[in-house]
């Protein structure tokens, strides 16, 4: 196990590379997923608030 | 493509496609980093540190698709005015700006141990940034107009007009004999690399681009929702 987390000595630069990329891939996962429960919760909540504006409010959409 | 250009009905082959395209980023990269980490050699010359190519590469060629994505969704949103296709760029920039900046810093980290540089104005590299540069500005213009469909016809005309960097991006490392390699998983002829090294590079390849899938879907449905209670909003206001 040594022999791969010590990466032939360059321990210090290819986990860091692994690192990155998985911060920026589940930083991206989570805020696209925060911002599409956010959008999807506050629709649902307009269209219970209004239910007379629905119908017009999508056709104007498709 | 026409008929997916109804949001209505791209929210129903989205939900179909999601679980699917979640599913195989799991499986794909679980057996990419397994093969990548520790089921290849380390590289005669290169020792371990060509591990790092197993996420380097593949954040490139998504750096590079995902723009030309963008790009097509552009001229479809200038020229045919469909809904959905100022949605899609919107929605791909900023994942596109994270595969650049990924596809950057593990080039950095790379570069430091065999080339002994961090960074270079190398032709490849220079027009990588410039690629990265090209995101961010497509996320900042989009979102600089209180109209969104101004800001989407702004973002449509840089798209398209930066997309002459991608050719450029993938030749520049055959019209100028600077730093960076040339390609070899595409070459024509001999075999530049290994199965054992092809095989988790084009694992982790697949992976990154099944996970664009699912984030697309995730984030044009988001657009699509709040561009709704826009709609719903803008109704309240002029309507009642």
């Amino acid at each position: 196990m040594d022999g791969v987390l010590g990466m032939g000595g360059y321990a210090a630069y290819v986990w860091p590379a692994y690192g990155i990329t998985a911060v920026v891939m589940l930083g991206l996962l989570i805020t696209s997923l925060r911002e599409m429960r956010k959008n999807e919760s506050q629709l649902a909540a307009l269209k219970q608030a209004h239910p007379r504006r629905r119908g017009r409010a999508e056709e104007g959409q498709s | 493509m026409h008929r997916f250009a109804n949001p209505a009905r791209f929210l129903r082959a989205a939900q179909l496609v999601l679980p699917w395209s979640a599913g195989l980023t799991v499986a794909l990269l679980a057996a990419g980093l397994y093969l990548g980490l520790l089921g290849s050699p380390a590289d005669y010359q290169q020792g371990e540190t060509v591990r790092i190519m197993y996420v380097h590469v593949p954040s490139a060629w998504m750096g590079l698709f995902v723009y030309s994505n963008m790009a097509i969704a552009s001229a479809v949103a200038l020229i045919w005015k469909h809904p959905l296709a100022d949605v899609v760029a919107k929605a791909s920039a900023p994942v596109g700006a994270g595969f650049t900046f990924v596809c950057l810093v593990t080039g950095a980290l790379w570069g430091k141990p065999m080339w002994g540089t961090w960074w270079a104005w190398d032709a490849r590299l220079t027009s990588m940034l410039i690629l990265l540069f090209l995101y961010l500005g497509h996320m900042a213009l989009v979102n600089a107009f209180d109209d969104p469909t101004r800001g989407a016809k702004a973002g449509a005309v840089l798209a398209l007009a930066g997309f002459v960097n991608v050719p450029i991006i993938k030749y520049s490392v055959d019209w100028w004999n600077t730093l960076h390699q040339p390609a070899s998983v595409t070459r024509v002829g001999m075999p530049a690399v290994d199965p054992a090294m092809l095989t988790p590079l084009l694992l982790m390849g697949l992976a990154f681009t099944t996970f664009f899938v699912t984030l697309l879907i995730l984030r044009v449905r988001s657009e699509l929702a709040a561009a709704k209670i826009r709609a719903i909003r803008m109704v309240q206001v002029h309507g009642g």
